[in-house]
């Protein structure tokens, strides 16, 4: 991949980069003319070739395999310093020469065509793939609440007597749980379409970082989680200029995860501190952790772990690495060793200590 | 008591519905306009003692309505937004709406947003002592009170008290907060708000990591609550 986008960004300079290849390996030739013959040169030079031909396009290529013949005849084929060739042998040499290197040429760019090509179809498999499991997951994920409120309200509606007044205040709340549900999943469809855009801009403003913390956990204790939830704060925390609209996200969507997936009376602890202008907050639960080998597919967008439990896009965690790094910062996850996950972010920023100072 | 009207200015029939029977319920006469057009003659032929306005209208952009509206419109405009879109929001409040409420809203909310801009319309004065909840202030003489004792706030800490106290319910952008504490060339450094609210917190709140007097606003302001 790396050698397929530097073939797209130096298209220009591929031919002067073919001339001076060609060059270079040709001086150096020149330079152990008394230990090596003139054959072996040829091959040298076909290598060289033959190298430049796996990364450059067809046209440089075919440039150096007519430029290394051209040299090749003119300092090494005897009579020197002349393109004339006084052997019938040399001759046939000389053109065999030509035609290897350029069929070499022709050969290898084709072969990595089709590689080219093949790479794009597989592409395009992913993102139908891809889009199939947002499909899948989504008609899942909106169905189900869409599904709860239709039904609950039938019922209402349906002036059944039978109904008693708990019933119907169940059904509400089911219609209430469901509503909230998917207004999640909006707000998270929403954000992932923001980072997919490509577009994202931090709106990066002074934010305290404690005020951050204590609401996300009191937005997520609204969802009557069971696990406890304790903060740790570095009371020298200076203001860190940062998107705390974005951070919020964060926080939230590795919070809520945990409250998801973890065991009831799960222990979450969120610790935030500072070193050097770089804003690091850890956040780690005594739940079970994840399976080692699942670890690194955690970020991906729609992955979610094998054997778990329905419910979720797979769109959180994804969101937690894209606005992170938009961010400029990065988010590691890792298994305790006690048992259990660590989330590590780490976002640098402008730091103000004017808090520490004694004002006025 | 005449009931307080309420002109709607919303083109979705379901959230007309809804806040018609919300509010109709909480003794308000409602009335509704689709479009641009015909909300700002209807505010117009019959001046409602507050107005709802949607920024998303099929016809005008909600801004400017919101801006023909203040030409000479006085009582409140409460704005209706669309979810996290607080570059507009603080937009609006810059050009005069006097709070805002985010769809998908709480009808709690709501109605404290109603209730907090017509009380304010009302009594343009306000007296000089106010109570709320353990806190008490004093402002013809400067003295801030929590259960019954004395508060020390610093000059700054006291300005930024006070402005609150007199916009109970009321949403304070940064930007106006700023300036009205600082000065216009104190707009841009929010800094000093974080600071100066984070020390406010400490000493009015009872716990300030979870605040029920200044909340946060995020990304738009902070909010003074009354506690009751």
């Amino acid at each position: 991949m790396k050698l397929l986008s530097l073939n797209r960004i130096n298209r220009n300079y591929q031919y002067l980069l073919s001339v001076l290849i060609i060059g270079i390996v040709s001086t150096a030739c020149y330079a152990s003319s008394l230990i090596i013959g003139y054959r072996v040169v040829a091959y040298i030079l076909l290598i060289t070739v033959s190298l430049i031909a796996m990364v450059f396009d067809i046209l440089p290529v075919l440039l150096a395999a007519i430029l290394s013949a051209l040299i090749w005849d003119f300092f090494f084929i005897p009579p020197h310093f002349t393109f004339q060739v006084s052997s019938a042998e040399d001759t046939i040499l000389l053109f065999m020469y030509l035609v290897i290197a350029m069929v070499n040429a022709v050969l290898t760019y084709k072969i990595r065509r089709m590689e080219k090509e093949a790479i794009l179809k597989e592409e395009k498999e992913n993102t139908v793939k891809l889009y199939n499991t947002l499909l899948n997951s989504l008609s899942h994920e909106l169905r189900t609440p869409i599904a709860t409120i239709i039904a609950a309200t039938d019922n209402l509606q349906a002036g059944n007597t039978r109904l008693t007044a708990q019933d119907k205040y169940e059904l509400v709340a089911e219609i209430a749980k469901a509503s909230f549900r998917l207004n999640q999943q909006v707000e998270n469809l929403l954000n992932m379409s923001r980072l997919e855009s490509g577009f994202i801009q931090p709106k990066n403003d002074w934010t305290d970082i404690n005020e951050v913390v204590y609401d996300t956990v009191k937005r997520i204790e609204e969802n009557k989680v069971t696990q406890k939830i304790s903060i740790n704060i570095n009371p020298e925390m200076p203001l860190f200029k940062i998107d705390k609209g974005m951070l919020e996200q964060v926080l939230y969507n590795v919070l809520n995860n945990a409250c998801l997936y973890t065991p009831a009376n799960t222990r979450v602890d969120i610790m935030a501190m500072s070193h050097a202008d770089v804003m690091k907050i850890v956040i780690e639960d005594n739940g079970k952790g994840f399976p080692q080998d699942e670890l690194k597919n955690v970020f991906d967008k729609f992955y979610r772990l094998r054997n778990t439990r329905t419910g979720g896009t797979g769109l959180g965690l994804s969101i937690v690495k894209g606005f992170t790094e938009a961010m400029g910062g990065r988010v590691q996850l890792e298994n305790k060793q006690a048992g259990g996950a660590r989330f590590v972010i780490e976002i640098p920023a402008e730091t103000s200590y004017l808090k520490n100072l004694k004002n006025e | 008591m005449n009931k307080a009207g309420i002109l709607i200015i919303d083109d979705e029939a379901q959230i007309q519905k809804l806040l018609a029977i919300t509010l109709q319920s909480n003794d308000y006469a409602v009335s509704h306009a689709t479009t641009a057009k015909e909300g700002l003659v209807m505010a117009a032929s019959h001046p409602p003692d507050m107005i709802i306005l949607d920024l998303g209208l099929p016809d005008e952009n909600g801004h400017n309505v919101l801006q023909q509206l203040r030409e000479w419109y006085t009582n409140p405009i409460i704005i209706l937004s669309v979810q996290s879109n607080e570059e507009d929001i603080i937009k609006a409040l810059d050009n005069g709406a006097n709070d805002y409420l985010v769809k998908p809203f709480r009808t709690g909310e709501l109605l404290a947003r109603i209730r907090a801009a017509l009380k304010k319309s009302n009594a343009n004065d306000v007296s000089p002592v106010i109570t709320n909840g353990n806190l008490q202030a004093d402002l013809a003489q400067r003295i801030v009170k929590k259960n019954g004792e004395i508060v020390k706030l610093t000059a700054t800490e006291y300005t930024l008290f006070a402005l609150f106290v007199k916009n109970e319910g009321k949403v304070l952008t940064h930007h106006y907060l700023l300036r009205e504490v600082w000065g216009p060339g104190f707009i841009n450094q929010s800094q000093y708000l974080r600071v100066f609210i984070a020390q406010l917190r400490k000493k009015i709140e009872d716990d300030a990591n979870h605040p029920e007097y200044i909340v946060t606003e995020s990304g738009v302001g902070y909010r003074f609550l009354s506690k009751e």
